[in-house]
């Protein structure tokens, strides 16, 4: 237990949610929340909500970016912060990104996604988001 | 309920009924080190030493956790409760970390008897983090039969992993270099067994061969002979084998051999943390007086030279102590 060496990191869960397999826009945020000094935890393609929830409650995560492009963010997004709530992960941090019509935005800020990032958006935008919104824990 | 998960006799409560989000919590602190990490694993300490500690080693790309899933399922189907710590690299420059060894344990996310922590070594040497050995002790307090410690693709010299488990696999591939590569030291000293993954491949027996000829040119006759396992992670070939030898080797672990290198071990981190605390101890007065950077300057100006500085300070502090 050295004193010298604490430190905290921001520790963040990339998810995909549902069928689709695109996942580079996932890999390119990973990449970018990890060169800005996060530990970042990659789960890999069609995690169910379940598994999402499970990874980010045992990893101990503050934070879950949720990428998605098969259009299904209506349903799968309710259910993942119905079961955070459950687990009683209420203070992570929750922001999506992909394909996301701006018409549902609204509905999923109400949910809890805190922000909502479409293509195009510059990774330096996505980590001050992420360090700036990250819940201080003790 | 949910567990405080701040107070320390809860977290202590939570982790011995393996709630998760109490074990979660409580490695966190010990990884951050926070002001109660100790407390946590002095209330712990004595409910460990009941899991078996399986530490899986290798290069990069061998396939450790696709093994790893593997070999979880087979202990689960058998009844065993697992926990997983997977430690991958901190990069140096920007101190964040990808961690992606989950990608390849999907498939246990989901179960209740399964445990699977991600780590970063946040820069400390030997293919573990820092906190890699005290999360092991985390799941062990936590009543999982089996604890499982993967490290990083570890080169030649990441050997660490021996200091923490009981049964050390080293994981290696066909392709990765032939019979002068197995010779040498580190890596290939550690292995209780030796597993030659991806066997679905070309030149899996070459690389089984080149392996069990340098076992046989070991020395050393008493005591647990390593061996060669052939697996296949991919069609499942070879795991049950895998098993049946990892018990071999508990049980000759259980005929005492498991004292000496309990023995060995705790010496080792006592006399780690015994270093750390002096140094801590004797640094932090320093700091405080402002004299750690008067001495530093010291010796930048060639006025003394580290070693007796070194020496000085130790014989000021034994002056304190036998004051005290």
């Amino acid at each position: 237990m050295s004193k010298k060496e604490k430190e905290s990191k921001i520790r963040v869960v990339i998810a995909k949610p549902g069928l689709d397999s695109h996942d580079r826009g996932a890999k390119i945020v990973a990449r970018a929340l990890r060169d800005a000094g996060m530990e970042v935890i990659y789960t890999g393609l069609r995690q169910t909500p379940e598994q999402i929830v499970e990874t980010a409650l045992q990893e101990d995560v503050d934070v879950i970016g949720l990428s998605i492009l098969s259009g299904a963010h209506m349903t799968l997004f309710p259910r993942t912060m119905e079961l955070l709530k459950k687990k009683g992960l209420n203070d992570v941090l929750v922001f999506a990104g992909g394909i996301i019509p701006q018409e549902d935005i609204p509905a999923l800020k109400k949910i809890g996604i805190r922000e909502v990032f479409g293509p195009g958006t510059p990774t330096s935008t996505l980590v001050e988001f992420v360090k700036k919104n990250s819940p201080k824990r003790k | 309920m949910v567990p405080s998960l701040t107070d320390v006799e809860q977290l202590v409560k939570g982790v011995q009924k393996g709630d998760k989000r109490s074990i979660a919590r409580t490695i966190s602190i010990i990884e951050n080190s926070e002001p109660h990490a100790q407390k946590i694993i002095s209330r712990l300490y004595p409910k460990t030493g009941k899991a078996h500690v399986l530490g899986i080693t290798g290069p990069p790309g061998a396939g450790k956790s696709t093994l790893i899933e593997k070999l979880v399922k087979e202990l689960r189907n058998r009844g065993k409760t697992v926990g997983v710590v997977a430690v991958d690299p901190t990069s140096p420059f920007s101190g964040g970390a990808f961690l992606g060894d989950r990608v390849r344990m999907q498939d246990l996310s989901l179960d209740p008897g399964v445990y699977i922590r991600s780590m970063a070594t946040r820069n400390h040497p030997g293919g573990l983090a820092r906190a890699t050995k005290d999360a092991a002790r985390v799941l062990d307090a936590s009543g999982k039969d089996v604890v499982i410690v993967e490290t990083v693709g570890a080169g030649q010299s990441e050997v660490d992993v021996v200091k923490v488990a009981h049964t050390v696999l080293v994981v290696l591939a066909p392709g990765l270099g032939d019979d002068i590569q197995a010779i040498k030291a580190g890596q290939m000293e550690i292995g209780d067994i030796f597993v030659v993954n991806k066997a679905d491949r070309e030149n899996a027996d070459k690389a089984m061969s080149d392996v069990e000829a340098m076992l046989e040119m070991a020395t050393e006759k008493k005591g647990w002979k390593p061996l060669v396992v052939k697996t296949s992670a991919l069609t499942g070939e070879g795991i049950a084998e895998l098993l049946e030898r990892i018990e071999d080797h508990r049980k000759y672990l259980k005929t005492g051999a498991i004292d000496e290198r309990r023995k060995e071990t705790i010496e080792n981190e006592l006399v780690e943390a015994l270093t750390q605390k002096i140094t801590e101890s004797i640094m932090d007065e320093l700091k405080r007086k402002g004299e750690w950077k008067k001495l530093t300057q010291k010796i930048m100006f060639r006025e003394t030279d580290p070693y007796s500085a070194a020496d000085k300070l130790l014989a000021k502090q034994r002056k304190t102590i036998k004051k005290r």
